[in-house]
């Protein structure tokens, strides 16, 4: 098992590398931070000792080479919009995504567990057909306009449910349903599909033949079987739902990590966006790794390498 | 199966096995109605749909006192939702699908190539493709669009490129499956060159897989496009794509519910076809399960109960 997991962290090191080599990079193709925080009437000597004091007069290489010296030391940067450091920037919206995005999966994957196993209990009957319908429906789904829908029906034309905040049990309901519907309706049709041709094989005979109850045999015997597509795929949807964060955060007023980059972005914020970025990267990066710890400790063939 | 079969005759059998699903054949109509309005509907509508009528503003959906063109409503400048939509699936559609044929090409050339060598070239287009995967790509879209200016052929390659690992992976999977196999093994004993392999022996054998990976893959971009113009960073004004029809909608939700409403059934019923479509093309594709869409409705379920009963 430790081995397992040396290998892997290892081998998923480099994406890590890349990503915030590449965000580095493109951060700053996105032009020059002196034309938006200094007045236009700036003097070349004003502008010179902007970029002096924020380092971008150095060649790129020796800025990233001090960028990643700082974040060895847990240091950040600071923000060129706020002067704050960039780091309680991003600690300060990362737990409200991550409350979110946790929420959102957890109900997704129970949700989609329940609805998937019963459509495979009786395929093609009548509940099949239409969890089969609805999830085809809620993986196509554009996000940002079921929430508009969802804000039209509930928030103004009945009034039960604020358009936005965070505090109230009320103000979760909209965001949470909106990240859930893709992840949701995708993760239905694999549980589906998975739990199909678990409970047609020949193991199932034998645990409903030695006495098993139907619950135990789907839920027991089924689902372990039928779990790691589902696993690898929920493990995909859940760094798609940094997609799903920006636009949810950025329709609901959502004070979270999507809102915070797409806001850096756009004000060029580098040292901001490098570590939003930094944060989420690692965040996937230990997600992965989790899921393929499950993964292991679900199937022994993986473990000891012998399907690669 | 190989492209050389009569192809007459097959093609019947297509036609046949689609004609029996009634859901895709809904959604093939569905999905051509979308592929005429895009290729003639501009050229048919003229400049309705940019053509302002202050004296039919916000007008409401489903009243033909204004005529058919205000059969969807009008937005706040009086023109027609109707026209606007029509024209707009043209710049939806020139962005969608471009994107998908793109990664579609290149990732399922790139995917062959290395399952087929194997080795270090397999082992550093993996790693590519875990790169680009590890990487949320709205963020990536979000931020080369704020470095080049959002133009749809800019938005086509970085689709395009998010996209590629998709097809590079599948196909990956499958060709290295394949090179081990005793045909491949004698073609290459007969001294075919490795390119030779992979396009007379390989890709026919891949590509069904990666033709419906292709249509299913078609609404994740079409939806990404949406949420990039609907986020102020795909399709500018004034262009109009549904995504960005759908922004401005959403300023004037409370007095005029319908110009937000339209557009994203629009996206709506047009990925959900091609999602039915791309199930549809899954079964119709695997000979091991083309049997299930011969089979009339009655007797698929019939089947299922007479296997309830022995179980």
């Amino acid at each position: 098992m430790l081995t397992f997991l040396r290998r892997r962290i290892a081998s998923s090191a480099i994406p890590l590398v890349v990503v915030i080599l590449g965000v580095f990079y493109l951060a700053r193709l996105t032009g020059d931070p002196s034309n938006l925080y200094l007045p236009l009437s700036a003097t070349p000597e004003m502008r010179a000792e902007f970029a002096a004091r924020h380092g971008f007069d150095q060649p790129l290489l020796v800025q990233f080479g001090d960028y990643l010296a700082q974040v060895f030391r847990l240091d950040f940067g600071e923000s060129l919009r706020t002067a704050e450091p960039a780091a309680d920037a991003v600690l300060r919206a990362f737990p409200a995504t991550l409350q979110l995005a946790g929420a959102t999966m957890i109900l997704a994957i129970l949700g989609a567990i329940v609805v998937g196993s019963w459509a495979a209990y009786r395929p093609n009957s009548l509940a099949d057909r239409v969890a089969s319908f609805t999830s085809t429906t809620a993986a196509s789904m554009p996000d940002f306009w079921f929430a508009i829908m969802g804000v039209l029906v509930f928030a103004v034309a009945l009034g039960w449910l604020p358009t936005s905040g965070t505090e109230s049990a009320a103000a979760w309901v909209l965001p949470v349903l909106t990240l859930l519907i893709r992840p949701f309706g995708v993760l239905v049709q694999v549980v589906r599909g998975a739990m199909v041709t678990a409970l047609s094989a020949p193991y199932i005979k034998v645990a409903r033949s030695k006495g098993a109850g139907e619950l135990r045999v789907v839920f027991g015997h089924a689902l372990r079987n039928a779990a790691p597509p589902a696993l690898t795929v929920a493990g995909d949807l859940t760094v798609g739902l940094v997609n799903g964060a920006v636009v949810v955060e950025t329709i609901f007023g959502w004070p979270g990590i999507g809102k915070l980059m797409i806001t850096s972005i756009l004000q060029r914020d580098f040292a901001v966006l490098q570590a939003a970025v930094l944060v989420t990267a690692i965040t996937i990066f230990a997600l992965n790794i989790v899921i393929d710890a499950c993964y292991a400790l679900l199937d022994s063939r993986v473990r000891q390498g012998v399907t690669t | 199966m190989t492209p050389g079969d009569a192809p007459a005759a097959s093609r019947a059998t297509w036609w046949r096995l689609l004609l029996r699903d009634r859901f895709a054949c809904v959604a093939v109509v569905i999905l051509l109605v979308v592929a005429a309005s895009a290729l003639i509907g501009p050229i048919l509508l003229g400049d309705l749909a940019v053509k302002q009528n202050l004296r039919a503003v916000n007008r409401p959906p489903f009243s033909l006192d204004d005529g058919w063109a205000f059969l969807l409503g009008s937005d706040s400048l009086g023109r027609s939702l109707l026209a606007r939509l029509i024209v707009a699936s043209r710049t939806t559609l020139s962005v969608a699908v471009p994107a998908v044929v793109v990664s579609l090409v290149v990732g399922s050339i790139w995917g062959m190539w290395a399952g087929y060598h194997r080795g270090w070239r397999e082992n550093v287009s993996m790693r590519v493709a875990d790169v680009i995967l590890s990487f949320p790509s709205l963020l990536l879209a979000v931020v080369v669009l704020y470095v080049f200016s959002p133009s749809a052929g800019n938005i086509v390659l970085v689709l395009a490129i998010a996209r590629i690992p998709i097809y590079l992976r599948a196909a990956r999977a499958e060709s290295a499956e394949l090179q081990s196999r005793l045909f491949v093994d004698a073609a290459r004993t007969f001294g075919a060159k490795s390119w030779a392999i992979i396009g007379r022996h390989v890709a026919p054998t891949v590509l069904p897989t990666l033709f419906t990976v292709a249509t299913l893959d078609f609404c994740f971009v079409m939806l990404t496009e949406s949420s990039l113009s609907f986020l102020g960073i795909g399709i500018q004004p004034p262009d109009m794509s549904w995504g960005l029809m759908v922004a401005q909608g959403r300023q004037v939700l409370q007095s005029a519910w319908w110009i937000a409403v339209f557009p994203g059934l629009a996206i709506v019923v047009t990925t959900v076809s091609a999602t039915v479509l791309a199930s549809w093309a899954r079964l119709a594709m695997d000979p091991g399960q083309r049997w299930r869409l011969t089979l009339p409705r009655s007797r698929r379920e019939a089947r299922h109960k007479n296997k309830e009963v022995r179980a």
